[in-house]
């Protein structure tokens, strides 16, 4: 039993044991007079920095453990070796509600950049183990994205900052309070003029309220909001067309046809679990329903929206406004087109389009990329409205922020400010400004001239080594909050496990500044929905909030502004290299970067782990002569970075694209030093693409790990496609692109299913190779992280793979996503050479694979057709980090060195299943089981069940025409098959 | 020349020959008679406890029912340790000043967990669900024995897997009605076979030998 | 056994001149002469440090696992798979003479069997070496064996590696046998030479009280040719059970039924290349001329060009079978093998096993010591590129491209290969010190047959 591992900040308490005596009996001087010895250094690095991607150094803890493992192991050689005793230790008093051994849910919230994602945690033994998406949630609709999916890995990371710091050596809460108090009395004189408080995006009903309270008592204090990925341009442009700011909400359940510029609302924008939900949904063709709506993508890199795309233009991203210029003059909602003659896109495509989306109108939407200029917001906004698709396809609806502000704007304040000398004391509520704020500002330079500077962050960064004051944050699996989805609905965020360390949440601290200082962040978030939730029996309105995740009727509702006119210049063509700046899709700005399973993910499009790159074109780098992983000096008004080069099709031409939040330098040891900073070049006007920049190629490599080093699929029917009308004109075309054996032809007797015969189908058509499946089961089945150094070498372990190919020309290619897991073969290749019989054929038809009767011959790897097997070259599972131990999932075993796994089809939750069936006196029904790839699937195109049962949606979607078996004329029969995936392309852009 | 090797040697080569195989058979048969000994499985072995409890005396004696302390065997997969709490319930009254029980009151005082050690101690990778086997009519004794004889808990069985699979390969050996499931003084009577056969069939009873239904 | 039918052109089977005596004297004195040669010890001593590199290559490995070698998914297999089917296929060649040519009545065989039956022990001492360590948890490989465990389970009789297990371990043994008995009357004779009491006993335990009675030699006799008759299928059976381990697969470039054909005659084609590379030298530095003749090494370079046709025909034929097939990976896989990345292991394998042989038709080369023994090492290297080639061209690029990758050896892998080599030389150094690298008694026979002057067996 592991309640005693949930003692609060272990470690801290070691230390001090650890040094306590030889250091006297007071404690924080002795630590404090430690903190510069040598020693101590070493001990905070085997304390706090133990990560398992560093088990490649000279001696440390993790080799003085595989000396033990390689010692028992040859004790092992003579099989009589005792088990060693272990200790049970039961409660004093037993808690209520807790039965050891089973799984609690609980609701909760994921917050990036303010916008909340309704999340269902799971809880073993008052430990939370795995994330889940909330159905009940309107931005989640029981899906989540790879950033919730990871964050559970965020709490239980042991680079964490875990104790408050004064000038980086350790303090206490009270001495924090002291200071609070001392600066406070020196401003209330002057109502606060020196006081500044920087937050990121804030949505959160409850802290705005104690921002307000803090202004209302200090009204010449002033509080900023920054993030480097804002959405500036988004309410720049909504402040052009209706003179506000507007949330903008996209229902593409109601659209036919949509056109995404320079966007991808599948991923990362705020609702987009929601957008692939229902555009999922419009996809899904079965035998009755044969109905497809159609999306065309303008866009410089490829994104998860273009790659799902029926037509996708490659565009320099300064280009895209000229192009939805003359769309929208061809649509008549300007009256200037562009000086463009025939138009960027070219004339047929572009008429094409307009056709399509005029015979449309109300049930199509044009959806602008959040990170492209405010005038095609505005564009896009009038388009919309000329096509008649408010209210339809298009909702607004009043911003979600609390206090909507252009985030660049207001870091240039403050900076000017602290220039000026008027700031005396900062107060950082998150974020990692130093690192990330507009390389113009010089933010580092001017934050000296503050006197005070105190910083609240989840772990020391950048900006916390350049403050007085660091004060570990709650993760918010540990403490009280509450933020607004996309929709405006709010909704609580309840911890599941007291604080780790010696943490406080953002509403503690505000507290502390309302000179409220004790009150716990529960009293401050309830007393504020009391204040809220006036009418009716609050107890119960709070519970069954706190219940369902999300506060009853507090969505937003519509309001309809008018569209202002706008006069905008004819736009020219762009011209030269242009570089466009995005946020990492595994990363985001940076705050991830210590996150180890979003750091190994294969990224969307590229396949790069632990990197990021310059993207460019093929057709470029032949111009440039450039080839991957070639470093390029990129240089922009005077400053330049040096980054490696990586060539992906379907990048524009003459455009590299730099992904933000990498090289960061002050971070954990799985972050430290991966990747290139790319923020020297972002500047404070606030653009998103630049052009006007040079290039320069320079002889020095960088060795990028890719997990997937070949696009082609050399002409194999891997992923099997065609158009809906060929499809629905001949619907066996899937089944005779490759022919399966006669399963008598085996030597081996068949296998019988008389009870459940478990399956799985994943509809291609709907996968949008948003990777959320990936770190789902990384998080659920324990698999390890490897480091860069292994994956180069081809070792990742993940058991569930996205694959990605390219078909057609190189510079606009089609982009084919298929995931792939264990196929659970009937006549599965892997079984039959596995010496000692550790995978084996289960007779409910699982491939099982036994790890602790492995010998590791990796003979089953060699015969598995589909290289979904993963072995444990090293011992990769972190048997030491204490945190790790915590965030283990109990059912599943932790794999050792040597040992071969892989898909289970989450047997763990298949075996819970059957044993509460069992004990219910029933049989497992459709949707009793749900594995973590399929629960987590934002378009739900996983779907897993009992094959048996011709009534489950598994055996329905098997007896569909587009159910095919990947590799299956190999004979292996793979229990999980794949609907093929159909495009909808415009009849007038097809290429006869 | 001198003889080196008087004839008998002759009579020893041709034994060591013959021997040779014997001896290697000999000590393959000790190294499975350890692994199968007491001294590698531990049972049989009364484990030293912090308190000297006696399920003889709780259970046979006082008649108080498993699930009294091991709560959670119906639900969990976990049976359940009992609170300190629990042991209090009684012990705030009687034995209150026994020095056995020491340990116990000043968990109770100090709010500091006793430490048991475990007897029962199966693998990580291998996983074991109470409730389901009590739900199909699997005796407590069947795997933990005489507990109602133990004055000091000891490991009535191997848990070898071999062990395991006695019953997993053929439960219709070992189920009881669930009435008796926590009756340690159940026998079957004359009739076993027709009884057992009657409750596999009343209680779905399947052999289950797949890997994975213990290990994952 | 001697016959009259050898061809007079024909070189002899030992030169003219020698008596019982003589062969007794010269044989033995190899073993029995006081002062060790220099180069022995110098031999000894580079062989003795590579070994000791294995030693520290396994130590590291058991220590850190199988990481440290270059490894994959989907390469899983690679240097330890690649070295066991190239020692085990070096081990054909002594069992083959011994037992195949002893059936065959080809006396011939007489002065090389004793070492190549030793080199075939020690190459296969090296080759086990490798199923054991390449596993992920070697601790746990008697798992492999049948025996009644408290887990109540068996290996899987379906793998062929469990196969492996017996077909290797039962080929160890009856060679191992087979030698001993070979032996025997030789110890005897050592025993009966050698001055030193230590030397003594040790020959005499070895050599089991034999005084070359009638009733000895006729046991001896059945005995040696039961064992022959024994270890002949073994030949056959043994590396067609390792080629089962790759034709058993699915992988293209594995699944063939041509594997154990072509294995097999691949491994008497590298034994026997193999002995020559041994012989060459020794007869040079020991010399040994008079008993290793050049009959002898033009015997051994006939077999070795009719194995090197098959093995060519091989090769064809898994061409040709991917191209009749019309099966689009094995087509690819050949495809690859030519012109990927690896093409060019393929082409020097082509070079060394199919291209430079060719060379012994002509007569002047059969002659010449020193190209035969070229023509031996390029045979050596050739058959280790063909596994690798087998091995690691076949997975590197299988059915998804997504997961192709590449594979090269690391410095560990390259470790315990020369480490291997450094096991099987110390072996055959220290028997060439200890025991008679050449069947004594056997080359009297040979006396007989020549019908020169006889002499009473001792």
């Amino acid at each position: 039993m592991k309640e005693k591992d949930i003692e609060k900040n272990t470690t801290l308490t070691e230390l001090s044991d650890k040094f306590g005596q030889k250091y006297g009996k007071d404690y924080w001087r002795s630590l404090e007079a430690l903190s510069q010895t040598e020693e101590f250094q070493q001990a905070v690095q085997n304390e706090f920095k133990e990560s398992p991607v560093e088990w490649e150094n000279s001696l440390n803890r993790r080799h003085f453990l595989q000396i033990m493992g390689a010692s028992l192991a040859l004790a092992g050689l003579n099989a009589c070796t005792k088990q060693p005793a272990e200790k049970i230790i039961p409660h004093v008093i037993a808690p209520e509600k807790i039965t050891l051994g089973k799984p609690l849910f609980f609701a909760t919230s994921f917050v990036l950049s303010g916008y909340a994602c309704g999340v269902l945690a799971e809880s073993h033994e008052g430990r939370p183990t795995k994330i889940e998406g909330n159905p009940e949630h309107p931005a989640s609709l029981g899906a989540t994205d790879i950033f919730a999916q990871a964050s559970i890995l965020n709490l239980y990371d042991p680079d964490r900052s875990q104790v408050i710091k004064n000038i980086g050596q350790f303090s206490s809460w009270e001495a924090f309070l002291n200071l609070l108090r001392t600066q406070l009395e020196a401003q209330s004189g002057k109502n606060g003029a020196g006081i500044r408080i920087l937050t990121e995006t804030v949505t959160s009903p409850t802290l705005a309220a104690q921002l307000k309270t803090f202004l209302k008592k200090y009204p010449s204090a002033k509080w900023h909001q920054y993030e480097p990925v804002n959405r500036d341009n988004v309410k720049l442009g909504s402040q052009l067309a209706f003179g506000q700011y507007v949330e903008t909400q996209y229902h593409l359940e109601n659209a036919d046809v949509a056109l995404s510029l320079d966007g991808d609302f599948f991923s990362g924008m705020p609702g987009s679990l929601v957008h692939a939900r229902k555009f999922g949904e419009r996809r899904k063709v079965d035998g009755h329903h044969a109905q497809m709506n159609r999306l065309y993508a303008v866009e410089s890199s490829l994104t998860l929206t273009g790659a799902m795309a029926d037509h996708r233009l490659a565009m320099k991203a300064g280009d895209v406004l000229t192009f939805a210029q003359d769309l929208a003059y061809q649509l008549n909602a300007t009256k200037e087109k562009s000086q463009h003659n025939k138009g960027v896109a070219g004339k047929k495509w572009m008429d094409a389009l307009v056709r399509d989306l005029k015979s449309n109108s109300g049930k199509c939407v044009v959806i602008p990329g959040e990170f492209q200029a405010p005038e095609v917001h505005y564009l896009a906004h009038a388009i919309n409205k000329a096509l008649g698709n408010i209210g339809k396809t298009v909702r607004y609806t009043k911003s979600v922020e609390a206090s909507p502000t252009v985030q660049n704007n207001s870091i240039r304040e403050l900076t000017d400010d602290m220039k000026n000398g008027l700031v005396e004391f900062l107060v950082i509520l998150g974020g990692n400004p130093l690192f990330n704020a507009p390389a113009d500002l010089n933010f580092g330079e001017k934050l000296k001239t503050v006197k005070t500077r105190v910083h609240v962050s989840p772990e020391e960064n950048e900006t916390s080594e350049w403050c007085h004051w660091q004060i570990p944050q709650s993760h918010y699996l540990e403490s009280w909050s509450d933020a607004r989805a996309f929709d405006g609905a709010a909704s609580i965020i309840q911890p599941l496990i007291a604080p780790l360390y010696a943490s406080k949440s953002f509403h503690e601290i505000m507290a502390a500044l309302n000179d409220q200082a004790g009150k716990s962040d529960y009293e401050i978030v309830r007393e504020y929905w009391l204040s809220q939730l006036k009418k009716g029996d609050f107890e119960r309105s709070w519970q069954i909030a706190l219940h369902d995740g999300v506060v009853a009727g507090t969505a937003f509702p519509g309001i309809s502004p008018t569209l202002r006119a706008f006069n905008l210049a004819p736009q020219e063509a762009e011209k030269g290299l242009e570089v466009v700046f995005r946020p990492d899709p595994n990363i985001w700005d940076g705050r991830f970067a210590n996150n180890g399973w979003l750091q190994e993910l294969p990224k969307p499009i590229s396949k790069l782990t632990w990197d990021n790159a310059a993207i460019i074109s093929p057709a470029s780098a032949r111009v440039h002569g450039l080839e991957n992983g070639q470093s390029i000096e990129i240089k922009r008004n005077n400053t330049s970075i040096k980054a490696p080069v990586w060539i992906v099709p379907g990048q524009a031409n003459e455009t590299i694209t730099l992904y933000l939040g990498y090289g960061r330098i002050k971070t954990g040891k799985v972050g430290a030093n991966a990747g290139v900073n790319i923020f020297p070049l972002k500047t404070s006007d606030g653009k998103w693409s630049a052009s006007g920049i040079s290039v320069k190629a320079t002889k020095e490599q960088v060795e990028l790990a890719s997990t997937q080093d070949h696009g082609s699929m050399e002409g194999r029917h891997l992923v099997r496609e065609s158009s809906l009308a060929d499809y629905v004109a001949h619907p066996e075309l899937f089944h005779e692109m490759g022919h399966e054996p006669d399963p008598e032809m085996s030597l081996y007797p068949p296998y019988k299913y008389d009870g459940y015969a478990w399956g799985m189908v994943v509809d291609l058509n709907a996968c949008t190779g948003c990777n959320a499946c990936t770190v789902a089961c990384q998080s659920e089945n324990n698999i390890p992280i490897v480091g860069k150094e292994e994956t180069l070498k081809g070792r990742e372990m993940h058991w569930i793979r996205v694959d990605r190919y390219y078909t057609g020309d190189e510079n606009n290619p089609e982009v084919a996503h298929q995931p792939v897991m264990c196929m659970h073969c009937e006549d599965a290749p892997c079984e039959v050479v596995c010496p000692v019989a550790a995978t084996t054929h289960s007779d409910e038809g699982l491939n099982e694979m036994t790890y602790n009767r492995c010998v590791g011959t990796r003979y089953c790897s060699n015969n598995c057709p589909y290289k979904v097997r993963r072995f444990n070259f090293f011992k990769y599972a972190d048997y030491i980090t204490e945190s790790a131990k915590l965030m283990h999932n109990p059912d599943v075993t932790v794999r050792f060195r040597g040992v071969m796994e892989k898909c289970t089809y989450c047997v763990q939750r298949i075996s819970s299943a059957r044993i509460k069936a069992k004990k219910e006196d029933r049989s497992i029904q459709d949707g009793d089981i749900v594995t973590a790839c399929q629960q987590v699937c934002p378009t739900d195109a996983i779907i897993f069940g009992d094959i048996n049962d011709e009534n489950s949606r598994v055996a329905k979607a098997k007896a569909e025409h587009r159910d095919y078996g990947l590799l299956a004329e190999l004979g292996t029969r793979p229990r999980t098959s794949y609907l093929a995936k159909l495009r909808n392309p415009n009849p007038e852009l097809i290429e006869s | 020349m001198s003889q080196l090797f008087h004839p008998s040697s002759n009579a020893i080569a041709k034994v060591s020959i013959f021997g040779s195989v014997f001896f290697v058979g000999f000590a393959a048969w000790v190294l499975l008679a350890i692994e199968r000994s007491s001294y590698v499985t531990q049972a049989q072995v009364v484990v030293e406890q912090p308190v000297p409890f006696s399920h003889r005396h709780h259970v046979a004696q006082l008649g108080i029912d498993c699930r009294y302390c091991h709560t959670s065997v119906e639900e969990s997969s976990f049976a359940g340790i009992p609170a300190t709490k629990t042991c209090m319930t009684c012990h705030s009254q009687i034995h209150t000043t026994a020095d056995i029980l020491e340990p116990v009151r000043e968990s109770w005082q100090t709010g500091k967990s006793l430490e048991w050690v475990r007897v029962h101690d199966l693998p990580d990778f291998v996983y074991f669900n109470h409730s389901i086997h009590v739900k199909k009519g699997i005796g407590c004794e069947s795997c933990h024995g005489p507990v109602g004889e133990m004055a000091l808990t000891w490991r009535e069985h191997s848990l070898n897997m071999e062990w395991c699979l006695e019953c997993h390969r053929a439960p219709e050996k070992f189920v009881r009605p669930r009435e008796f499931v926590f009756d340690l003084n159940w026998k079957a009577g004359k009739d076993k076979k027709t009884l057992s056969d009657s409750l596999v069939q009343a209680y779905h009873i399947e052999s289950l030998t797949n890997c994975s239904i213990c290990h994952r | 056994m001697a016959t009259e039918s050898k061809q007079k052109n024909q070189a002899p089977l030992i030169e003219p001149g020698h008596t019982f005596g003589s062969v007794s004297d010269k044989i033995s004195s190899l073993v029995l002469n006081k002062k060790t040669p220099t180069f022995w010890f110098i031999g000894f001593g580079i062989s003795f440090m590579l070994m000791n590199l294995l030693l520290l290559a396994i130590a590291y490995l058991l220590f850190k696992g199988i990481g440290i070698w270059g490894v994959n998914v989907p390469v899983a297999w690679g240097f330890a798979i690649i070295n066991l089917v190239w020692w085990i296929g070096i081990g054909h060649a002594g069992t083959l003479i011994s037992a195949i040519l002893l059936l065959l009545r080809q006396e011939w065989r007489t002065s090389i069997n004793r070492f190549a039956e030793a080199m075939t022990l020690f190459a296969v001492s090296a080759a086990g070496i490798f199923p054991l360590i390449h596993t992920g948890r070697p601790w746990l490989d008697y798992w492999l064996i049948p025996y009644p465990n408290t887990m109540a389970l068996w290996p899987n009789f379906r793998s062929p590696l469990v196969w492996d297990v017996f077909a290797i371990s039962t080929y160890a043994t009856v060679s191992l046998l087979f030698w001993y008995v070979g032996l025997v009357p030789d110890f005897a004779t050592l025993r009966d030479r050698t001055k030193t009491t230590g030397a003594k006993i040790i020959y005499g335990v070895l050599s089991m009280g034999w005084r070359g009675s009638a009733v000895h030699w006729h046991r001896y006799e059945t005995a040696y040719l039961l064992l022959a008759g024994l270890a002949t299928p073994l030949v056959i059976s043994v590396h067609t059970v390792v080629s089962f381990d790759f034709a058993m697969g699915i992988v293209p470039g594995w699944h063939a039924t041509i594997f154990p054909p072509y294995f097999v005659a691949g491994a008497i084609y590298a034994g026997f290349a193999m002995v020559l590379t041994l012989a060459i030298p020794l007869r040079k530095v020991y010399g040994l001329q008079d008993f290793i003749t050049m009959r002898h090494l033009k015997n051994m370079a006939k077999v070795m060009l009719a194995t090197g046709l098959i093995v060519a025909y091989g090769y064809s034929v898994e061409a040709f079978t991917a191209w009749y097939s019309a099966t689009e990976y094995e087509g690819f896989m050949i495809l690859n093998r030519m012109t990927g990345p690896y093409r060019y292991v393929f082409w020097s394998l082509i070079i060394c096993n199919v291209a430079v042989p060719q060379l012994l038709w002509i007569s002047k080369v059969q002659n010449s010591v020193v190209g035969l023994f070229i023509i031996a090492m390029f045979v050596n290297v050739g058959m280790w590129l063909e596994r690798y080639v087998i091995v690691i061209t076949s997975l590197h690029r299988d059915f998804l491209p997504s997961s192709w990758d590449m594979y090269s050896g690391t410095f560990w892998d390259w470790a315990t290969y020369i480490g291997s080599i450094g096991l099987f030389l110390t072996l055959m150094f220290l028997f060439l010190r200890v025991i008679p690298s050449i069947s004594i008694f056997e080359m009297k026979t040979l006396v007989i047959g020549r019908g020169d002057k006889k002499e009473d067996k001792k």
